[in-house]
């Protein structure tokens, strides 16, 4: 089973050719607590192209924080990785994550690979200033001189629309939300990472400081070019920012595929049910559909498919067997489900949706 | 005004009344205005959601019309009567008030007791108020409030702890206890943001469902426009803006057509969970992103500083007074209520 999915990420990898900053393979991530074993990831697989974003979605306790956090080898000490590869080439060359040392891994973290927290009052000493935070993290990773460090910190607190001479020399508290996540933004960027891992980047800002932050994200991807992944709870925030977008769920990437296949024609009873369950603001009511039951227990999780218990398509073969990610429209949108057929036939509203916005778009 | 006067003497027109609520907060030195002058009826059955960015006073107003909070100015009318005496002690009615009216919080983690069961939780409000006799039809009621927000079997819930259910399950004891006491008026307070995705909606069609069934009247506070849209489309929503509402209309109207420069700045904002629209919509582009702080509040119109329609001398001078311009609905700017007297 593990076997297709690699070979299935591989013929994706391919696709994208040597434009592969970071590659996981069957990544498994466990956490030993009292009452037994919590599978958090299981066997994931995904490969992040060079200037991409990619939206982890799911529920809470879907593992996709876990994920983020394994990518960058931060777990906490009950977690433990009894399988799988994280890769991040640069060029050619490999760096293999799970192998590193914890020397290696600070030099690693933040060149490679900056992750951006959930929270962003809590990601700051609350009684350093700004600008002792981003010169602390400079000589964690070794970095620069003193003088190189506040020129390129001020350059990049202006790129994030931030007043650089008042920011740098302000305590966090003096900073509303918005700004502290415009900060950590611009902190994140200071060693030039190639990747950019966002948990819930939006998540506890107000409207308006949201739409500046997802308009900031667009624009520094954009010129920048750094590929993106961030997870997410928010369908609203995966369909402004993502190009692709995988659902997770029990510790598995269940769909994955472009954005737009992900909203207007999605294949897993699970990404339907989340679609579903979404009020759009525009437009006329729309009945909403809750998905029953609850995200299951990952120490116990049902056999065969994890949403079965869940899902409206059971079948008998659901509950004994676990559906492989498998590819369904083209090598891009992959899903891991014996009923996509079924699924497709309810999707027909969101596919005329779509057929819609592009006729427009063409007239 | 006065025409409002003549029919309190009849039926009252609203079950649940807000007249020019103001609440300060803070020390004679540094006092900020957290609801600043707000008004506005509900009327039996209806649904009323207040929405608003946080800060904006949207907590504070409703906890003052469920009288968990005394104003600092302003009454709260519970079925024509006034909540607080005139000498600001709890009215005579105090206690008819306080059982119909009940808030749901927006915690479920923080809001049940972790040391009772679900049984004690729900039992206690009751016995207490004597609205069963015995221990025995305690029980039977806390079972029927069980099965109606969808706890079943209600045998596997009555002895569990808070800690053994799930957010969305928490969240539907809270909405049990809420009703222990058969409440005409609940005030839910976020109640569904810190809700997983696939859970929210069962939550609010059952809570849509009490409506229906009990013929409850809900204030609803949210910071999701989508939420808001979805449980309140029969019913009214009020836009708050830095301690004041700044338009209060039916739902349809405001998401198709607002008309205050900060709805129409909200809804443009935004994200949908729909590619295509979110990524095609036509933006507001804001002068400032800048929140103004209670204590040092802009002059004239609060929105001035960042509302792209600002006209300066006008704005920036007078603050618009919050009026009805037709078709039921009210809203403060200078610019809107122009453009609406210009159309009628």
């Amino acid at each position: 089973m593990q076997e297709a999915r690699s070979k299935m990420e591989n013929k994706v990898v391919d696709v994208f050719k040597s434009k592969v900053p970071l590659t996981v393979e069957d990544l498994w991530v466990e956490y030993q607590i009292e009452r037994g074993v919590v599978k958090a990831v299981r066997g994931v697989s995904f490969a992040l192209a060079r200037g991409e974003s990619l939206a982890l979605i799911g529920e809470s306790g879907c593992g996709k924080t876990t994920l983020g956090v394994a990518l960058i080898r931060l777990l906490v000490q009950a977690a433990r990785i009894p399988k799988g590869e994280i890769t991040y080439w640069r060029g050619n060359q490999g760096i293999d994550v799970l192998s590193l040392t914890q020397r290696e891994l600070r030099r690693f973290r933040w060149r490679e690979c900056a992750m951006v927290f959930q929270s962003a009052l809590n990601a700051f000493n609350p009684v350093l200033r700004i600008w002792d935070q981003i010169l602390d993290t400079a000589k964690a990773h070794g970095v620069m001189s003193r003088g190189q460090v506040r020129e390129r910190a001020l350059q990049l607190l202006e790129y994030v629309q931030l007043d650089p001479k008042r920011v740098i020399d302000a305590y966090p508290h003096e900073l509303s939300g918005g700004m502290r996540q415009r900060v950590l933004l611009a902190m994140s960027l200071l060693l030039d990472p190639q990747v950019l891992i966002l948990d819930e980047p939006t998540t506890a800002l107000d409207i308006l400081t949201q739409r500046t932050i997802i308009d900031l994200l667009r624009r520094l991807k954009e010129e920048i070019g750094f590929s993106m992944l961030f997870i997410s709870h928010d369908l609203a925030t995966a369909a402004e920012l993502a190009d692709r977008v995988a659902t997770m769920y029990a510790g598995s990437i269940v769909e994955v595929g472009p954005v737009e296949d992900i909203f207007y024609r999605p294949v897993h009873p699970y990404t339907l049910g989340l679609i579903r369950a979404v009020p759009t603001v525009t437009g006329e009511f729309e009945a909403l559909v809750s998905i029953p039951g609850a995200p299951p227990d990952l120490v116990a999780p049902p056999p065969g498919c994890k949403f079965h218990p869940r899902c409206p398509y059971v079948t008998e073969r659901c509950r004994v067997e676990e559906p492989k990610l498998e590819p369904f429209y083209g090598e891009m949108h992959s899903v891991a489900c014996f009923n996509v057929q079924r699924v497709q036939q309810d999707t027909l509203d969101l596919q005329e949706r779509y057929a819609k916005y592009m006729g427009g778009k063409a007239a | 005004m006065s025409d409002l006067q003549e029919r309190e003497s009849q039926k009252p027109e609203y079950l649940i009344e807000a007249r020019n609520l103001v609440r300060m907060f803070g020390s004679r030195r540094e006092r900020v205005t957290a609801v600043d002058d707000v008004s506005f009826g509900i009327r039996e059955g209806e649904v009323v959601c207040l929405v608003g960015e946080s800060g904006c006073g949207k907590t504070t107003s409703g906890k003052m019309i469920a009288g968990l909070l005394k104003p600092t100015s302003g009454q709260v009318l519970y079925a024509g009567k006034s909540v607080w005496n005139p000498r600001g002690e709890k009215g005579e009615d105090f206690k008819k008030f306080r059982l119909g009216v009940q808030i749901i919080h927006q915690d479920p983690y923080a809001s049940l007791n972790p040391s009772h069961t679900i049984y004690q939780i729900l039992s206690a409000p009751l016995l207490h108020h004597k609205l069963v006799a015995n221990t025995r039809e305690a029980l039977e009621r806390v079972a029927e409030l069980l099965s109606i927000v969808g706890l079943s079997p209600v045998e596997d819930f009555l002895y569990k702890y808070p800690h053994q259910l799930s957010g969305g399950q928490r969240q539907r004891v809270s909405v049990a206890r809420s009703l222990t006491v058969n409440p005409r008026f609940i005030v839910a307070d976020e109640a569904v943001s810190m809700v997983d995705v696939s859970i929210r909606v069962g939550l609010l069609n059952m809570m849509a469902d009490l409506k229906r069934d009990l013929g409850v009247t809900y204030l609803f506070i949210t910071h999701d426009l989508a939420v808001a849209k979805f449980f309140a489309w029969e019913g009214r929503i009020a836009v708050m803006y830095v301690g004041s509402i700044v338009e209060f209309a039916t739902t349809p109207q405001l998401i198709n057509n607002p008309l205050h420069p900060y709805s129409k700045a909200l809804l443009a904002a935004v994200p949908e969970a729909d590619p295509e629209l979110t990524r095609s919509k036509q933006r507001v582009e804001l002068r400032s992103q800048d929140i103004p702080s209670l204590l040092a509040l802009p002059s004239g119109c609060r929105f001035h500083p960042r509302c792209p329609y600002f006209e300066p001398g006008l704005c920036d001078v007078k603050r618009p007074e919050f009026l009805p311009v037709g078709e039921g609905r009210y809203v403060a700017c200078h610019i809107a209520a122009r453009e609406m007297r210009g159309s009628a």
